[in-house]
């Protein structure tokens, strides 16, 4: 079965939170809701398709310009609720992301998309370095831009080891064209070349998880995954509050420490050569 | 000036964009004053590029010159439109980020070290995909630790111009300069034509293109700050211009709800005509008053 963006997107934004409709004021394609988790409270954001949407650019599931307002605007007064608490009182924010891509369309880019999707992980990321948990959850697509506006600048990241979750800069038929390759090729490619990988596991060996979660039933979410989602997620809220800020432990890993050796040479050049310039 | 006069000028002028990334990051610095920072003779290159059989580049296509402006501590990170269209991979995503903590860092304990981002990129290179995704969260994020302490400014000069996950770079920054024939967006029309059809956005029609990218629609609308002519010595004075202006008071990307506002107005039944946009927003700056 062909994956359906969005879907298992709302099906665990309701499982988690007990409720499935938009806020006043939000564009159908937005959910948000503050929710129990674990001891506390979360505020959980997630987008999913709108085919009503008056930007025809986003009715399958992409994440546009009033997708990306609508988060930052959520994710800003949370912010300003929980100013000047103690690092242990600021309540997390999980991301559930499902989604297809950024939107392709004139309208977007004539306002200027570009920068709605740097409000949004502007967002994201002043609430992590303020000391709120950010932390996403993939249980479904996480493509390109879509991704960078939705949920990559969190403190940790967990997915679905499902085969339907896809994480990538982009799909593969534009991958294909743009690389000028087949797909058959792009995908025997992803095997030896685990960054072009379009499976999770794969994606799992770069090092960037927190953890790849084993789910019964991800179509359709039960109790005993439930509880294991939530279980996972307030052990990775854990982990940020005795952790930094910034995104290091993504390449500060083991499993970087092979996949990403590159970069991480780069850095400890870069730190050396600084010092004497 | 008179015509003669004006004609002399543009061809004695030194061209900004003809430079390649090495060279337009130099000629912002101090005579003198710069290094550079894991250059091309420390073969940092990618690694995922020649099992694909793609020739690599020993800098990766970053430049990271670190020297000073006016005497003044500043890092300049400048991408080689030339190599895989200027492209963030593994390597190169890694030189940005590291380049950009390190100022954080040295702003954090007092020495002032402003970030001058010289974009050319198409953004993600789809070689190195997951790598080059993650790499770019990872520059956004370090973008945000230093815009605090010391403004970040993005120039977009040349043809190539600012595109994919990159443009978020620049619109998180405290100043965004560009020339005319510069664009900005996070699609180029090419994928927007590929994705959502030829009737949606024609990638051959220039003069659209230019209508919504351009650098003058940009910096009339009010997404971009400054127009600057293709000159190295105009470039050196807007550079200098916005480090003496310091961290702007609010950045554009903060003003959440005034632009939140401005789109829920929009009438989008059909295609949104650019010049008419860029006016309106140009009137509303002025009347709500510019960041």
């Amino acid at each position: 079965m062909k994956h359906q963006i969005g879907v298992r997107g709302r099906e665990w934004f309701r499982a988690l939170t007990g409720s499935g409709t938009p806020q006043s004021g939000d564009p159908a394609s937005v959910l948000a809701s503050k929710a129990s988790l674990g001891s506390g409270e979360a505020l959980f954001l997630c987008v999913v398709p709108n085919p009503e949407s008056r930007f025809p650019c986003v009715r399958d599931g992409q994440v546009g310009l009033e997708e990306a307002y609508a988060l930052a605007s959520h994710i800003r007064a949370l912010i300003a609720e929980d100013e000047g608490k103690p690092q242990e009182e600021k309540r997390p924010i999980i991301a559930i992301i499902d989604v297809k891509s950024q939107a392709y369309g004139r309208r977007e880019e004539t306002v200027g998309i570009f920068l709605a999707a740097a409000t949004a992980a502007d967002a994201y990321a002043t609430a992590r370095m303020k000391g709120h948990p950010v932390v996403s959850l993939i249980v479904g697509h996480a493509f390109s831009g879509g991704f960078l506006t939705h949920g990559y600048q969190a403190n940790r990241l967990v997915a679905f080891d499902d085969k339907e979750v896809v994480i990538h800069a982009m799909h593969e038929e534009a991958a294909a064209r743009i690389t000028r390759r087949s797909v058959a090729d792009l995908l025997r490619l992803g095997h030896e070349i685990p960054p072009m990988s379009y499976d999770v596991h794969d994606y799992a060996k770069l090092g960037l998880l927190y953890e790849l979660l084993h789910i019964e039933s991800p179509e359709e979410p039960v109790e005993s995954d439930i509880a294991k989602v939530s279980q996972s997620l307030v052990s990775a809220i854990a982990d940020c509050a005795n952790g930094e800020r910034d995104l290091s432990n993504r390449w500060k890993n083991p499993q970087a420490n092979v996949m990403r050796k590159a970069g991480n040479a780069v850095r400890e050049r870069m730190e050396q050569e600084w010092l004497g310039a | 000036m008179n015509t003669e006069d004006t004609i002399m000028e543009f061809i004695h002028r030194r061209s900004f964009i003809e430079l390649d990334a090495r060279g337009r990051a130099q000629s912002l610095l101090d005579e003198g004053s710069f290094k550079e920072l894991a250059g091309p003779f420390a073969r940092m290159q990618s690694p995922w590029l020649p099992m694909q059989g793609v020739a690599p580049q020993s800098d990766d296509g970053c430049v990271v010159l670190k020297g000073k402006v006016d005497g003044k501590p500043a890092v300049v990170i400048s991408l080689e439109g030339k190599f895989q269209g200027g492209s963030i991979g593994e390597v190169s995503g890694a030189k940005i980020c590291a380049a950009l903590d390190l100022a954080t860092r040295d702003s954090v304990q007092g020495t002032t070290t402003p970030a001058i981002l010289l974009l050319e990129t198409g953004g993600v290179r789809l070689q190195e995909a997951n790598l080059g995704l993650a790499a770019v969260a990872e520059v956004i994020a370090s973008v945000l630790s230093l815009r605090p302490h010391a403004p970040v400014i993005t120039i977009i000069a040349g043809t190539v111009g600012c595109f994919g996950g990159m443009s978020l770079v620049a619109g998180l920054s405290s100043y965004v300069l560009m020339t005319r024939e510069a664009r900005l967006g996070l699609n180029g029309p090419e994928v927007i034509e590929q994705e959502s059809g030829v009737d949606e956005f024609d990638s051959k029609d220039r003069a659209l293109i230019w209508a919504i990218d351009g650098g003058e629609q940009r910096v009339g609308m009010g997404l971009a700050d400054a127009l600057v002519q293709d000159s190295v010595e105009e470039f050196a004075t807007a550079v200098r211009k916005l480090l003496a202006k310091g961290i702007p008071a609010v950045h554009r990307s903060e003003l959440v709800e005034r632009y939140r506002a401005r789109i829920a107005a929009l009438d989008v039944s059909t295609q949104i005509d650019p010049a008419g946009l860029r006016a309106q927003w140009k009137q509303a700056d002025v009347e709500g008053g510019v960041r």
